[in-house]
């Protein structure tokens, strides 16, 4: 059988949910709400990709080149911050990040 | 001159007042006292003037109009308010120059001297008044005063306390006295004297309709505006307030509570005169409320121990006796005793207050004694207002003490008049002139006779203070004080055979003129003439046995009043707790007005007005924040979370036919 579209389609949508879980049920470690950030970015990369390809459209895979160095970029900054807050905190467990609480 | 004679103490008490840091204690009683000076002499000068038929009108400024309702700045100046006027800045005078030697202590003087000259303000605006709105201002002005006066030590509780009595009770009189003014104007459609007595005739006859009676609407109007003068006048019922005033400085006592305010109550019915005239039964009432008061009062200052309860029971009694003066008919009787009663009736308060500081400040009459030979003049002033208060006079002549000269006219008219009620009040006036001879006798004879120490077995025991009176002597006070008690003392014992002739005697239609109804006095004062002997005489009759009583009991046998008291001890509590008027008053009006205050302010402030207001409100709005606080945790991913399901909600309503083309 010949992978189409939806084949592309559900996989992203399947990378998406499995990144949106990460974020909602972590409750350990926010590395991994980063990693899940990556994993809805990459998500929508493959749909970019995916509806470029079958349109013989590559505009869209230049965005996908695009967001991947957003990725890049966010990934890294989001990693200084952590080490920051690490540094402040000395801690980087979720249930701790709560200052935003009245 | 009039204004000036009004208007002179309100400038003093702006001095005073106003800049009494800057002058000081000694300037402010300089301003006060030489204003008032200048005062007591141009009311002498008025005096003249209109006893000589020169009466005055003075319109000063429009107070207010509000539709018919006209009321005017006046000095209305007749016979009755040159009377008024005499006495008001005589004694104000005197008790102002005496109590720069009472006062000499007392860190705020200035106040004290501000306070006396607004009163006589106040005081003199009643007495000018041309019309009841004008007059219900300078009647509150001197409640206001009288409590301001009264509650002068006002770090100390007694003396709040007592001023907020005097004042509160001073309102139920109050109460009465507005409702009788909103009265006569609904009913003359004026509040101006002259309006009002003109259309006074006019009115006999008709009726109000009120809780479903027709009253008689001049007996209504009376009797409400009679109760305004119960209260200022301490009568039966409304009394309870006066003897506690004695909480304030004696001048004050003086000045206020014998000779001037109290009797404003007299002047005011005797001023309306042509109004009570046209209703036989408010005359009536006020002749018996009279009778009782002079009884009743006599009775309960046969047993107190404070010199200065007794000299305010006794002012109780004597404002009775011109009541009946007046509930009779005989408004000059009243008004005559007014004025004789205003000097003795000061001089004894300023002669307690001689001897209190002699004592210093001991007041109980048991704790004293043999005070002759140290305080001479106190004594031999006292002796003269003791005289005259106990009506000392030879019968038939009108040669007495002033007492004597202006109260045994009363009694006598007492009993001539038709009044019903008359005869009541006479036996209670005669009852009262022996009682009155009795307790004046028992003062002078405790205070005065005997020696020091006499009387100190019976006295309560009290907590030593470390220091016993007895080792300081008595001393006389010094000349500032003494001055004013030897005028006041030439007062008692001549104004009543010098005005004589003018108030009661012969001349007295030319001197009142048209100030007082005298249309049915002519009569009375004729009938006088025929009272019986024996009716004559009796009032001093009566004296006399009083003092030889007191005679007997203070100075010859001086274990009969313990006896006595032994003897009728029920009788003597009721007298000593001054027929449990307190008690009464505690228990019908004060205690069941405390019970709906702390319902209305536990139940009906606390559970409802604040547990539904401001209280609930607050309530409910924490728990809904408490709410909202829990849905708020903190997490990022929490929020994230309903930022996810937001969008989905969006979404879908987007996608399944929120957005119609």
């Amino acid at each position: 059988m010949g992978i189409d579209l939806t084949h592309y389609l559900t996989l992203a949508a399947i990378v998406f949910t499995i990144g949106v879980a990460g974020i909602i049920l972590n409750h350990k470690n926010i590395i991994i709400i980063l990693m899940s950030v990556e994993l809805i970015l990459l998500s929508v990369n493959i749909n970019l990709v995916a509806f470029s390809t079958f349109s013989g459209d590559l505009t869209g895979q230049a965005f996908a080149l695009f967001i991947l160095t957003v990725a890049a970029a966010e990934a890294a900054i989001g990693l200084a911050i952590l080490v920051a807050y690490h540094r402040n905190r000395g801690s980087i467990a979720v249930e701790d990040i709560n200052t935003l609480k009245g | 001159m009039y204004e000036l004679i009004v208007f002179l103490p309100l400038l003093g008490f702006l001095i005073a007042g106003v800049f009494g840091p800057w002058i000081g204690a000694r300037g402010a009683e300089y301003v006060t006292c030489s204003l008032l000076g200048v005062c007591f002499v141009l009311s002498w000068i008025a005096f003249v003037m209109v006893a000589g038929g020169s009466d005055a009108h003075v319109p000063l400024a429009n107070w207010f109009t509000s539709g018919k309702l006209v009321a005017v700045w006046a000095l209305r100046i007749d016979t009755l308010t040159a009377v008024m006027l005499v006495v008001v800045t005589t004694v104000s005078f005197v008790v102002h120059v005496y109590s720069i030697g009472y006062m000499a202590d007392d860190p705020s003087r200035p106040r004290f001297f501000a306070y006396l000259s607004l009163f006589t303000f106040a005081m003199l605006m009643l007495v000018t008044a041309d019309n009841l709105v004008q007059l219900f201002f300078g009647w509150e002005g001197v409640g206001l005063m009288s409590y301001l006066l009264v509650g002068f030590w006002y770090e100390k509780p007694a003396p709040n306390a007592a001023a907020i009595k005097a004042f509160v009770v001073n309102r139920v009189g109050d109460f009465g006295f507005s409702l009788g003014i909103f009265l006569t104007f609904y009913l003359t459609g004026s509040v101006a004297f002259d309006q009002v007595f003109a259309a006074a005739p006019g009115l006999v006859g008709k009726t109000v309709h009120f809780i479903g009676f027709d009253w008689d609407a001049l007996t209504v109007v009376c009797l409400l505006l009679f109760m305004g003068a119960m209260g200022k006048s301490a009568q039966f019922l409304l009394h309870t307030w006066l003897p506690d005033a004695m909480e304030g400085p004696t001048p004050v006592s003086a000045l206020i509570h014998a000779a001037t305010m109290v009797t404003a109550g007299v002047f005011m019915v005797a001023r309306l005169s042509p109004l009570f005239e046209l209703s036989p039964a408010a005359l009536s009432v006020v002749t018996i409320i009279g009778g009782t008061t002079a009884f009743f009062a006599a009775t309960i200052a046969g047993v107190q121990m404070d010199i200065k309860k007794v000299v305010a029971y006794s002012t109780c009694s004597q404002l009775g006796y011109m009541f009946i003066g007046l509930g009779v008919g005989g408004y000059s009787l009243g008004v005559f005793h007014l004025f004789t009663h205003a000097f003795f009736k000061g001089l004894l308060f300023l002669c307690c207050g001689s001897v209190i500081t002699a004592m210093h400040h001991e007041q109980d009459m048991r704790a004293m004694g043999g005070l002759r030979k140290d305080l001479p003049v106190t004594f031999w002033t006292m002796m003269a207002g003791a005289l005259a208060l106990s009506a000392v006079g030879i019968p038939f002549t009108s040669i007495g003490f002033a007492g004597f000269v202006s109260k045994d006219p009363i009694i006598e008219a007492a009993f001539v008049s038709h009044r019903f009620g008359a005869m009541y009040a006479f036996v209670c006036a005669d009852i009262a002139a022996g009682l009155t001879a009795f307790y004046t006798w028992r003062l002078m004879f405790m205070t005065f006779f005997g020696s020091r120490g006499d009387w100190s077995a019976s006295l309560p025991a009290k907590p030593h203070d470390g220091h016993a009176h007895d080792e300081h002597a008595a001393h006389e006070s010094p000349l500032v004080m003494l001055v004013p008690l030897v005028v006041l003392a030439f007062g008692a014992t001549f104004a009543g055979v010098a005005f004589r002739y003018l108030f009661i005697g012969a001349g007295h239609d030319g001197f009142w003129r048209n100030s007082l109804s005298l249309g049915q006095e002519n009569g009375l004062l004729e009938r006088m003439e025929t009272a019986p002997w024996l009716v004559s005489i009796s009032p001093t009759v009566a004296m006399l046995i009083g003092i030889g009583i007191a005679y007997y009991m203070y100075i010859v046998d001086r274990t009969a009043p313990r006896r006595l008291a032994g003897a009728f001890p029920a009788l003597y509590r009721f007298l000593l707790n001054k027929w449990y008027f307190d008690e009464l008053y505690d228990f019908v009006f004060v205690r069941p007005a405390f019970a709906i205050g702390r319902l209305l302010w536990k139940g009906g402030d606390g559970v409802i007005i604040d547990g539904f207001g401001p209280n609930g409100v607050s309530a409910r709005v924490l728990d809904v924040a408490r709410g909202a606080v829990r849905l708020q945790t903190g997490y990022v991913y929490h929020y994230a979370f309903a930022m996810l399901l937001g969008a989905a909600a969006l979404t879908t309503w987007y996608l399944f036919g929120g957005v119609t083309q």
